[in-house]
């Protein structure tokens, strides 16, 4: 993206709030954006292993509900500000990501991929059935804020900055990576596991590093998600649909790329939104078969998603201007 | 007595579970490829057995023989249209194609079937058996006595014919494969096929005694991945020693832990055997 595109981007996501402050529905788009950018936090840090890595998990739920269960686990108990529980949660993402890449690893990425789903429905087994995290019912945040620590606003506006902030943090540390040590071995790494080993690429350990930096922020994501509703279950903070959700707005946009899980929130949110409007309740069983199908259509069709659909015809239409110019 | 009935439960459900996971096996050892939606097969298959029930009648022959077709014919389709193009793509196509596959199946099932459990209609099979003091329903019976055989009759098929010498020798090269006059395409177009029928007929034998919806698909998607990695991926007699284990397992673990921990512990399993032995038990390092 040029630097004109990026600055016009950020004001817009900054302004947005405000542009739309004047319609009738203001709360409810300010409320979408919001979401939007919830959205795009969980898919930009599947991305980091899942993209950029080339690692396909399909289990990033048990990362996101641990990052939402302990903000809540902690007011629950000990009536302690949620914003207690945030480190906490990133701190057991990161147990579960050693746990499942060190073995895998060293294995091909099929294992990887059975690892992540058999641990979260795993997770989502034993929380689902253990009372102490709320079973089946789930745990629930403070109702008033008791002070600023508490994270609660009656408007979606503060949410929305702080997710833009968090946000832009990862796309930055992202932008980083893609332009460090690391961003390279893993390009290594998805482009041909073996020729990166042996170009002396140390596979198993780079790999892990992508999946603690992606576990770190889904965490925060599902922290995020916490601290906004005030409320979590299994199904909410630990079901499969969740990691689907992950994946599907990173594939749209384009896995691997920096913007294409914004882009792909930017799609699917207000879809999804609109689609749950008119078809009412029936319209989330409906929602997930179009999912699955998209998810077919774009690993059978564009594995590159929208970005890089969007270059291919781009380069095609210049190829076009140039013989044209050259005619 | 409760405890060798348990067992003998548990190893009869296990010898289903060899069946479909020597489908899974299949393709593995075919081509490097995992299936998602090996579940989701397998409670097609469920879903085919109650509607040939429903529509047509017959017995338990009548309705495993319909899922076993319904289902080769998906599987089949499923390749041409799917899996022979992403084999060729990077491997978050392969992994997303069947991932996707399976939630597509999974809603449509949720969709179509709506999402409540259903049972089959009573059919001729009914009854206990009482063997020495162990009492069993004939259904589990029979279920795990044909998933028996068929699996062993998947073991000669790919050693003892020249089918199965097809298949193995795409699957070791599939260029020189092609050199030697066999068509590559119809092979692993006959393993899907295959490994889909296993699944199905595995669902139709466990719809005899069991309630199902369409959510019980990601279950057997799960159990088919530690049956098969415990068995060693590629090997049907591995898939078919580690059915009976996993099944054992299960049993065990309902009666002295409890039911819904069954699958805890053989979650549990799969992430130890992924740090202490990936390649399985019969498996080499």
């Amino acid at each position: 993206m040029t630097r004109w595109g990026l600055l016009a981007l950020a004001a817009a996501l900054v302004a947005y709030p405000w542009l739309v402050a004047g319609s009738d529905s203001a709360a409810f788009l300010q409320d979408m954006g919001a979401l939007v950018l919830l959205a795009a936090i969980g898919a930009s840090a599947w991305n980091i292993v899942g993209g950029y890595a080339g690692q396909i998990s399909v289990g990033h739920a048990m990362f996101f509900g641990a990052g939402a269960y302990l903000p809540l686990l902690v007011y629950q108990h000990w009536q302690l500000p949620p914003l207690v529980g945030v480190p906490l949660g990133i701190a057991a993402s990161l147990v579960i990501a050693v746990l499942i890449g060190f073995p895998t690893f060293r294995l091909t990425g099929h294992y990887f991929s059975m690892a992540t789903i058999a641990v979260a429905e795993l997770v989502r087994i034993v929380v689902g059935n253990w009372d102490f995290l709320g079973a089946a019912i789930g745990l629930q945040g403070p109702a008033t804020a008791r002070g600023w620590y508490d994270v609660i606003f009656r408007s979606s506006v503060p949410y929305y900055y702080i997710f833009l902030a968090v946000l832009a943090l990862l796309i930055l540390a992202t932008w980083q990576m893609q332009r460090s040590r690391l961003g390279y071995y893993l390009g290594a790494i998805r482009a041909g596991e073996r020729a990166a080993r042996s170009l002396g690429v140390p596979v198993r350990r780079y790999k892990l590093y992508a999946l603690m930096l992606s576990a770190t922020f889904t965490s925060l994501a599902g922290s995020l998600y916490a601290l906004k509703t005030g409320f979590i279950d299994p199904d909410s903070g630990l079901g499969i649909l969740v990691s689907v959700q992950m994946i599907i707005t990173a594939a749209l946009g384009g896995a691997g790329t920096l913007f294409g899980p914004l882009l792909g929130a930017a799609i699917l949110v207000p879809l999804q939104t609109a689609t749950n409007t008119w078809l009412g309740g029936s319209g989330s069983g409906l929602t997930y078969i179009v999912y699955g199908g998209v998810i077919v259509l774009i690993a059978r069709f564009e594995p590159g998603g929208l970005v890089e659909l969007w270059h291919r015809l781009h380069a095609a239409r210049r190829r076009r201007l140039e013989m044209r110019h050259a005619a | 007595m409760i405890l060798l009935q348990v067992i003998a439960g548990g190893l009869l459900l296990g010898a289903v579970y060899a069946l479909f996971s020597s489908g899974l096996s299949l393709i593995w050892g075919m081509m490097n490829f995992i299936n998602f939606a090996h579940g989701e097969f397998v409670m097609l298959g469920m879903y085919a057995a109650l509607l040939t029930v429903l529509w047509l009648g017959g017995g338990p022959g009548v309705f495993g023989l319909a899922a076993a077709m319904a289902l080769f014919l998906l599987g089949v389709v499923v390749y041409f249209g799917l899996i022979r193009e992403v084999m060729r793509g990077p491997m978050l196509a392969q992994i997303l194609s069947t991932f996707g596959l399976a939630l597509l199946l999974r809603y449509a099932a949720f969709w179509i079937f709506s999402p409540d459990f259903v049972t089959l209609p009573q059919t001729s099979l009914s009854g206990t058996v009482d063997l020495g003091g162990i009492l069993l329903t004939v259904p589990q019976l029979v279920a795990g006595l044909v998933a028996a055989v068929l699996t062993l009759a998947m073991h000669l098929l790919l050693t003892r014919t020249a089918i199965g010498s097809q298949l193995l020798a795409v699957a070791e090269d599939r260029n020189a494969a092609m050199l030697m006059g066999i068509r590559p395409d119809r092979m692993q177009a006959l393993a899907w096929g295959l490994s889909a029928a296993s699944a199905g007929i595995a669902g139709a034998l466990m719809a005899i005694s069991f309630p199902f919806s369409p959510a019980v698909g990601e279950t057997f998607a799960l159990t088919a991945f530690v049956v098969v990695t415990l068995g060693g991926f590629g090997s049907v007699p591995g898939a078919m020693l580690a059915g009976l284990i996993v099944g054992l397992i299960e049993a065990l673990s309902a009666y002295w832990i409890g039911p819904i921990y069954k699958d805890v512990v053989v979650y549990g399993l799969f992430v130890a055997l992924l740090w202490l032995r990936p390649q399985g038990l019969l498996g080499r390092a």
